[in-house]
C-alpha cells in the first residue's frame, strides 16, 4: 500500500475509534456538511439558469431578421451581425481544414507509433499538457508578433483562424488520444496477426473505431474556438466590418461584435449584444448537440 | 512516409510553444534595456501610455490578485463541495444529470459571462446597497469563479474516483459513516489531485481576459478593495493590443513585458499542477 492510502486508512481507523469512544462528529455536523455539498452543487446550476434567463429576457426583444441579415451600424435600429456570423462560420471551416488534421495526426502519432520512453516524446507530451493551460491572451500576443512582424499578413481572417487553431490543438489532441486509447488492443493484435502492417491496422481498424470520440472532441474544441474573444482582439478583429469577409480580408467575429456592442453607451446596443449572444449560444448548442448525437449514434462498447 | 507526416504534425505543437517564447522574449529584452527590471517590478505607478510615463507593473499584479482572489473564494470551496457530492453522495442518476449540466457552464463563451457580470451582477450588488463602481474587481472575480467551478469540480471528482473503493469499504466496515469516509478517507487520499485542480483553477483565473476586460475596468491602481475598478495584466495586454500602438515603440514593447510576466507565472503554476496530477495517477494505477 502506498503512503497516501496508508495515511488515509490510519486516519479512518482513528476516526472510527474516536467516534466509537463518543468524541466523533455528531450527525448534526454530518447533516450540515451534506447541506453545504448540496449548496455548492446548486450554486453552479442556479448561476447557469439565471444567466440563461437574463440573456433571454434582455435579448429576445432584439432578436429579429435585422440582427441576422444586416451589417453592423452606428444606428441600433439597423445594426445587424451578418458579417460576424459569416466570419465565425468561416473560421470554423478553416479550423476544420487546418488545425483538425494536425491535431488528429499528432494524436495518432503519439498514441499508435511513438516510442513513449524517448525523451523527445515525453517533451512533446509535457508541452501539449502545458499548452492546454496557456492563457488565451498569450496566443493573442503570438498572433500580434506574427501579424505585425513575421508573416506580414495583416489583420485578416486567415491569421485569426490560424491563431485559434494553435490554441485549440491541445484540446483536440487530448480528446483524440482518449478515443484512440479506448479502442482495445485486441483489435490491433487481430489485424497484425492477419498480416496487416501497423499502418494498415491504424488506418482501417483503429481510426474508424475511434471516429465518434474524435468527432466529439473536435466539435467541443471547435465550439470553444468559436466562442473565443481575447486572442482575436490582439490580431485586429476589432474593426468595423460591414461586408461579408473573405479569407484575406478584414473581419469581425460574433464574440468580438458582442464585446464591442457591450461597450457602447446606448441601451439598445446592450439588447443587441444579448440578442447576438443568443445567436452565438444557438450555434454552440447545435454544434454540441450534434456531437452528443454522434456519440450516442456511433459509440461502440467493447 | 505517412508516419513522418504524423511526426511533423506532432512537432507543430512544439513550434507553437517555441513561437510563443520567441514572440515574448525578443521584445521583452528590448523593453528591459530601456526600463530597468527594478523599476518594472518594484515601483507602483503604471502609466505606460501617458506622459509622464511610468512603468511599475505592481498595480496590474495587484489588480490580477484582486480578481483572482474573488474567483478562488467561489470556485475552490464550491467546486470541491460539488466534487465531494458527485463522487461520494449523489445517486448515479443525479450525477448523470448534474455533471453535463455543469459542463455547459464551463463551455459558455467568456464574453457572455462578462456581459452577465456587467449587466446583471454589478446592478444587483448596487441595488442591494453596496456602492461598487460600475466596473469592479468583485463582479468580475465572482463570475470567473462561476466559470471555473465546473473545472475544479470535474478534476477533483476525477481524483476522488481514482481512490480505490476498497478504502471506502474498509472504513465503512469499521463503522465510519458517509461523512467520515468522505472527509477523513477519500479527500485525504485524493489530496494531490484536488490540489492540482486548485492550482490549475488559479492559473486559469490569472489568465482570464474577456471577463475582466468587460467587467473589471481599465484603471491600474494598487487596490484590493473589491468594489474598486482595477486593471489586470490580461486586461492591459488585450486593451493595449487591440488599440493602435505604433510597432517598435516602448508602449508596444510593454505588451510583451507584461505578457512574459503573465506567461511565467502561469507556466510555473501549470507545471506544478501537471506534476501533482501525475503523482496521484502513479499512486493508484
Amino acid at each position: 500500500m502506498n503512503a497516501a492510502a496508508r495515511t488515509a486508512s490510519t486516519a479512518a481507523g482513528a476516526t472510527v475509534r474516536s467516534s466509537l469512544a463518543g468524541h466523533g462528529h455528531s450527525s448534526v455536523t454530518a447533516k450540515l456538511f451534506l447541506g453545504y455539498l448540496l449548496f455548492s452543487t446548486v450554486v453552479g446550476l442556479a448561476a447557469l439558469v439565471t444567466l440563461l434567463v437574463t440573456i433571454l429576457q434582455d435579448g429576445l426583444p432584439y432578436l429579429d431578421s435585422v440582427l441576422l441579415f444586416n451589417a453592423p451600424s452606428a444606428n441600433p435600429e439597423r445594426a445587424g451581425a451578418r458579417p460576424a456570423i459569416v466570419a465565425s462560420i468561416m473560421i470554423a471551416a478553416v479550423l476544420m481544414a487546418t488545425a483538425l488534421p494536425v491535431a488528429i495526426g499528432t494524436a495518432v502519432y503519439l498514441e499508435e507509433f511513438a516510442q513513449r520512453d524517448r525523451w523527445w516524446i515525453r517533451l512533446v507530451e509535457l508541452n501539449i499538457q502545458n499548452l492546454a493551460a496557456v492563457p488565451s491572451i498569450i496566443f493573442g500576443i503570438l498572433g500580434l508578433a506574427f501579424v505585425v512582424r513575421g508573416l506580414n499578413l495583416g489583420p485578416v481572417l486567415l491569421t485569426g483562424a490560424l491563431i485559434l487553431g494553435l490554441q485549440m490543438l491541445p484540446t483536440i489532441i487530448i480528446a483524440t488520444r482518449e478515443a484512440l486509447r479506448a479502442v482495445p488492443d485486441s483489435v490491433r493484435q487481430g489485424g497484425m496477426a492477419l498480416g496487416a502492417t501497423r499502418w494498415q491496422v491504424v488506418w482501417r481498424e483503429v481510426i474508424p473505431a475511434a471516429i465518434p470520440g474524435v468527432a466529439t472532441g473536435s466539435i467541443l474544441g471547435l465550439s470553444r474556438a468559436i466562442g473565443e474573444t481575447a486572442p482575436l482582439l490582439m490580431v485586429g478583429a476589432a474593426t468595423f466590418v460591414s461586408f461579408n469577409p473573405g479569407l484575406l480580408t478584414q473581419y469581425t467575429v460574433l464574440p468580438i461584435l458582442i464585446y464591442q456592442w457591450i461597450k457602447l453607451p446606448q441601451e439598445a446596443f446592450q439588447g443587441l449584444a444579448a440578442a447576438a449572444i443568443i445567436v452565438l449560444l444557438v450555434i454552440l448548442v447545435s454544434m454540441n448537440g450534434f456531437a452528443i448525437w454522434l456519440r450516442n449514434r456511433y459509440e461502440r462498447r467493447w | 512516409m505517412i508516419i513522418t507526416c504524423l511526426a511533423v504534425a506532432a512537432l507543430i505543437s512544439i513550434l507553437a510553444t517555441v513561437g510563443i517564447v520567441v514572440a515574448l522574449v525578443a521584445p521583452s529584452l528590448e523593453f528591459f534595456t530601456e526600463i530597468s527590471p527594478r523599476e518594472f517590478f518594484t515601483t507602483t505607478t503604471w502609466t505606460p501610455l501617458f506622459t509622464p510615463s511610468a512603468f511599475g507593473v505592481l498595480p496590474l499584479i495587484v489588480g490580477t490578485l484582486s480578481t483572482t482572489l474573488w474567483a478562488c473564494v467561489i470556485c475552490l470551496p464550491l467546486g470541491l463541495g460539488t466534487a465531494i457530492y458527485l463522487s461520494e453522495y449523489a445517486r448515479p442518476r443525479v450525477r448523470a444529470a448534474v455533471k453535463p449540466t455543469l459542463e455547459v457552464l464551463a463551455g459558455i463563451p467568456t464574453v457572455v459571462l462578462g456581459y452577465f457580470a456587467l449587466t446583471f451582477l454589478t446592478p444587483l450588488l448596487r441595488s442591494l446597497g453596496w456602492q461598487v463602481e460600475i466596473f469592479n474587481a468583485f463582479s468580475a472575480g465572482i463570475i470567473i469563479g462561476i466559470l471555473l467551478l465546473p473545472t475544479v469540480a470535474s478534476l477533483s471528482e476525477d481524483a476522488m474516483k481514482a481512490v480505490p473503493s476498497s478504502l471506502r469499504e474498509g472504513s465503512f466496515g469499521l463503522g465510519a459513516n458517509r461523512f467520515q469516509v468522505a472527509t477523513r478517507v477519500v479527500v485525504p487520499a485524493a489530496v494531490s489531485g484536488i490540489a492540482a485542480s486548485f492550482v490549475l483553477a488559479i492559473s486559469r483565473a490569472i489568465g482570464e481576459t474577456t471577463i475582466v476586460l468587460i467587467a473589471a475596468g481599465q484603471l491600474p491602481r494598487m487596490s484590493l478593495h473589491p468594489g474598486d475598478s482595477v486593471q489586470t495584466m490580461t486586461a492591459f495586454i488585450a486593451g493595449t493590443g487591440a488599440g493602435d500602438v505604433p510597432v517598435g515603440s516602448i508602449e508596444y514593447k510593454t505588451i510583451f513585458a507584461v505578457g512574459i510576466t503573465l506567461f511565467v507565472i502561469t507556466l510555473v503554476l501549470n507545471v506544478f499542477a501537471i506534476r501533482m496530477v501525475r503523482r496521484f495517477r502513479e499512486v493508484y494505477e
